[in-house]
């Protein structure tokens, strides 16, 4: 009975899987992406079709460089996580803060631009079908952004006290792809929102 | 040596307070733990949803029966609906992987532990929350309890208008939770097939259930997350005042029945696939054959879980599409029976010339393989756009679907329960009951689903609460209530069968099947870390290597 428990020995070799965390993002993303898609193709097809006013051509403005913000800190969590993989800490949690401050200029344009459109143009999520898919589709990707820079401040709380390593380097990198999923979908929602729904 | 720390566990067992046992169970995260809590979930939500089931048919005995009324059968349809699919079939189907899954492929554990003990807990409370409807359903409104909108909840009929109070709410928020849960679920099922294999352990190496849950996991993620934006839609229309399925303002009722069937047709695979899993595992054992075809079977389930993301608007034929639409879904649904008529093939190629033993996992299995290939049949005559017209929302089709899910799912889970309870408890199932069990639910399940066919080419309307007598549905209704009770009382062996064989069962050993899978190379119970050493592996069958030292699998591979 002893000997079944280990059945059948050799292929010992080099055996070696892809990382659990790197696979379970991936999933968590490709989970995701289905969500938003749903929430996309909503926002394509109701596009023209609300019977009272405001229309997005009336009342949206691009708004360029917060969206250049948030593309950006793409670039830098990239380099940071490079920078932790070659135990240079310091510039890891410099370039991590960075992209920390530039995801929350990104959300403060999106508040913004709301205060703006509710205040000045009247349009809430219930005054018709632009506001109900628009505060959906963008607060959908608002609330992905709050989530990650939550988890991001968490990294640099443990940073900052002297936690993270480049032994830590292959979690980072599961924190990081995601955050490259935010900017990613914000591609989508805002050719989506701002050029083709317009 | 592994009897050994059986009786260690069992010593310390006895000795502990059954406060510190019920904590244990609740804190858990160990993957075995948490299938059998998935299961034994699973297993009260389906007595749930069968005395529902009993309660519509009681209702539909006999014209202008009075036994609820129609609100409450309303209610029932839902319930038995919403419960059956959502928190009788997934839970049951993530308990086995759960278990199954990290012993098959000689893994410790699942890859992300606690996200499994999430997972559970969110599906469980999803569960409560439905059910807690029947209390806090009717709000300050005093109207209607538990949800009464049918397990699809069509457009304008969940709006706030037609569906005043809770129910709605409840409903929804049940299952946007139970929907995340099956999410982190299917992450981690992915994740430890792909991250936890032991040495050896290649792809082509896998058992077919752990590909087939792996592919089914793989439909959840892409399948499930529309119902929960769609879910998230419905909760932004009915608490924000949103316009989504608002038709008044401009908003389109169309689009909520895309969302949901874009979930509600892969959903059928997704429930469909892990019993094909246990059919190709147990099939194989009791024929004394290997599986026949293993790269074809792995290749027709992923080319089922791709044809059926894009087979969905036959649920909606009768809506009025384009015929190029209606062309497009009826070949791609047409298409999907290719790759699945390929498997019953291969499960019939395994069993050609085999030594078949006709035990209890084997009968459930060939039960299985005949009744799936008949619903599949009725599935291939309800694709044809014009048959469907006149046959959509009859009880042709609820005889349809009962077909897949009772004769095809239900068939292949009492399967794996005969199959794997010796695994999981270390004693077996008493044949006798087992046997007693598998021909009452035959002719029970015959009784019923064969006939309920009848009244729907007659014309009988499916939700209907009762009708007149004299259209000649009288009888058929009478017979498939009576059929029903057969079931009932089938039922009721299993779950006795279940009790007793825990307490006086025979005892199981390591193997009592002289199986192949890495499962049964550990003790009955398995102990709590799996294995002892990590097990290496040259072929599909380590087992059989291990047993035939003379002639092993890894020899051919």
């Amino acid at each position: 009975m002893s000997a079944i428990t280990t059945p059948v020995a050799g292929t010992p070799l080099a055996w070696k899987l892809p990382y659990r965390g790197k696979v379970g993002m991936a999933c968590l993303i490709i989970a995701e992406s289905a969500i938003f898609t749903i929430f996309v193709v909503a926002y394509l097809f109701y596009v023209g079709k609300s019977v009272t006013g405001p229309t997005p051509r009336e009342i949206l403005e691009t708004p360029i460089f917060y969206t250049i913000c948030l593309l950006s800190s793409s670039l830098t969590i990239h380099f940071a996580g490079k920078l932790l993989e070659r135990g240079r800490r310091g510039v890891f949690l410099g370039l991590w803060l960075l992209t920390i401050v530039l995801g929350a200029l990104f959300l403060y344009g999106t508040g913004q631009e709301w205060h703006r459109l509710i205040y000045e143009h009247g349009l809430t999520i219930s005054t018709n079908l632009f506001g109900t898919t628009y505060y959906s589709l963008v607060g959908l990707h608002a609330f992905h952004v709050t989530a990650g820079l939550i988890l991001l401040s968490i990294v640099l709380l443990f940073g900052l006290a002297g936690h993270i390593g480049p032994e830590q380097s292959a979690r980072v990198d599961v924190l990081s792809l995601y955050w490259h999923f935010v900017d990613a979908v914000w591609i989508v929602v805002f050719t989506v929102v701002y050029v083709l729904g317009r | 040596m592994s009897s050994d720390v059986i009786a260690i566990q069992t010593a310390e067992a006895a000795g502990r307070p059954w406060v510190q046992t019920l904590h244990e169970w609740v804190t858990t995260v160990d993957h075995k733990r948490l299938g059998v809590l998935y299961i034994l979930y699973a297993l009260l939500f389906l007595v749930i949803g069968g005395i529902e089931a009993t309660i519509i048919r009681i209702q539909l005995m006999r014209p202008h029966n009075d036994f609820v009324s129609p609100q409450v059968f309303n209610r029932m349809f839902t319930m038995h609906g919403t419960t059956m699919i959502f928190f009788v079939a997934m839970p049951i189907l993530f308990g086995f992987a759960n278990y199954l899954v990290p012993l098959m492929i000689g893994a410790r554990d699942m890859a992300f532990p606690r996200l499994n003990a999430f997972s559970f807990w969110l599906t469980a409370f999803g569960g409560l929350l439905l059910y807690f409807s029947f209390l806090g359903g009717s709000g300050l409104y005093g109207a209607g309890n538990a949800p009464d909108v049918g397990w699809w909840a069509y457009a304008p009929l969940a709006s706030r208008a037609f569906s005043p109070g809770h129910s709605s709410d409840y409903w929804t928020i049940a299952l946007l939770a139970s929907g995340f849960g099956s999410i982190g679920t299917a992450v981690n099922i992915i994740a430890t097939i792909i991250s936890m294999r032991c040495p050896g352990m290649k792809l082509s190496r896998m058992p077919l259930f752990a590909w087939l849950n792996l592919v089914m996991s793989g439909m959840v993620l892409l399948a499930i997350t529309p119902l929960s934006a769609a879910q998230i839609m419905l909760l932004v229309d009915r608490y924000l005042g949103g316009h989504f399925f608002d038709t008044q303002a401009g908003g389109s009722a169309t689009l909520w029945m895309h969302f949901f069937w874009i979930f509600g047709h892969p959903e059928v695979y997704v429930l469909i696939i892990p019993c094909f899993a246990f059919v190709s595992e147990i099939v194989p054992v009791f024929s004394r054959k290997p599986i026949f075809g293993y790269p074809v079977m792995v290749g027709a389930t992923v080319c089922i879980a791709f044809v059926s993301m894009s087979v969905w608007a036959h649920h909606m034929f009768t809506i009025g599409m384009n015929s190029y639409a209606n062309s497009f879904f009826a070949i791609t649904t047409m298409a999907v029976g290719v790759p699945t008529g390929i498997k019953i093939f291969n499960w019939l190629g395994t069993m050609w010339g085999g030594k078949i033993q006709f035990r209890t996992p084997m009968l459930f299995c060939i039960g299985f393989l005949f009744q799936f290939l008949i619903a599949g049949l009725t599935g291939i005559m309800l694709s044809a756009a014009p048959f469907n017209w006149q046959l959509s929302g009859s009880y042709f089709v609820v005889a349809h679907f009962h077909y897949v899910i009772v004769g095809g799912i239900l068939f292949a889970l009492f399967g794996a329960f005969y199959y794997w309870y010796p695994k999981i408890t270390g004693r077996m199932l008493n044949e006798g009951l087992g046997r007693l069990h598998f021909w009452l639910f035959l002719i029970g399940f015959h009784l019923t689903f064969d006939l309920m066919h009848i009244p729907g080419l007659l014309g009988m309307p499916r939700r209907i609460y009762t009708y007149e007598p004299g259209r000649g549905w009288d009888t058929l209704n009478y017979l498939v209530t009576i059929g029903a009770f057969v079931q009932g009382i089938a039922t009721l062996v299993f779950v006795v069968n279940l009790v007793i064989s825990y307490f006086k069962g025979a005892k199981a050993g390591n193997d009592p099947w002289d199986a192949w899978t890495l499962e049964w190379s550990v003790s009955s119970p398995p102990p709590a870390y799996n294995f002892a050493s990590i097990p290496a592996v040259s072929s599909r069958r380590p087992l059989w290597d291990l047993k035939h030292p003379e002639d092993p699998d890894s020899r051919y591979d």
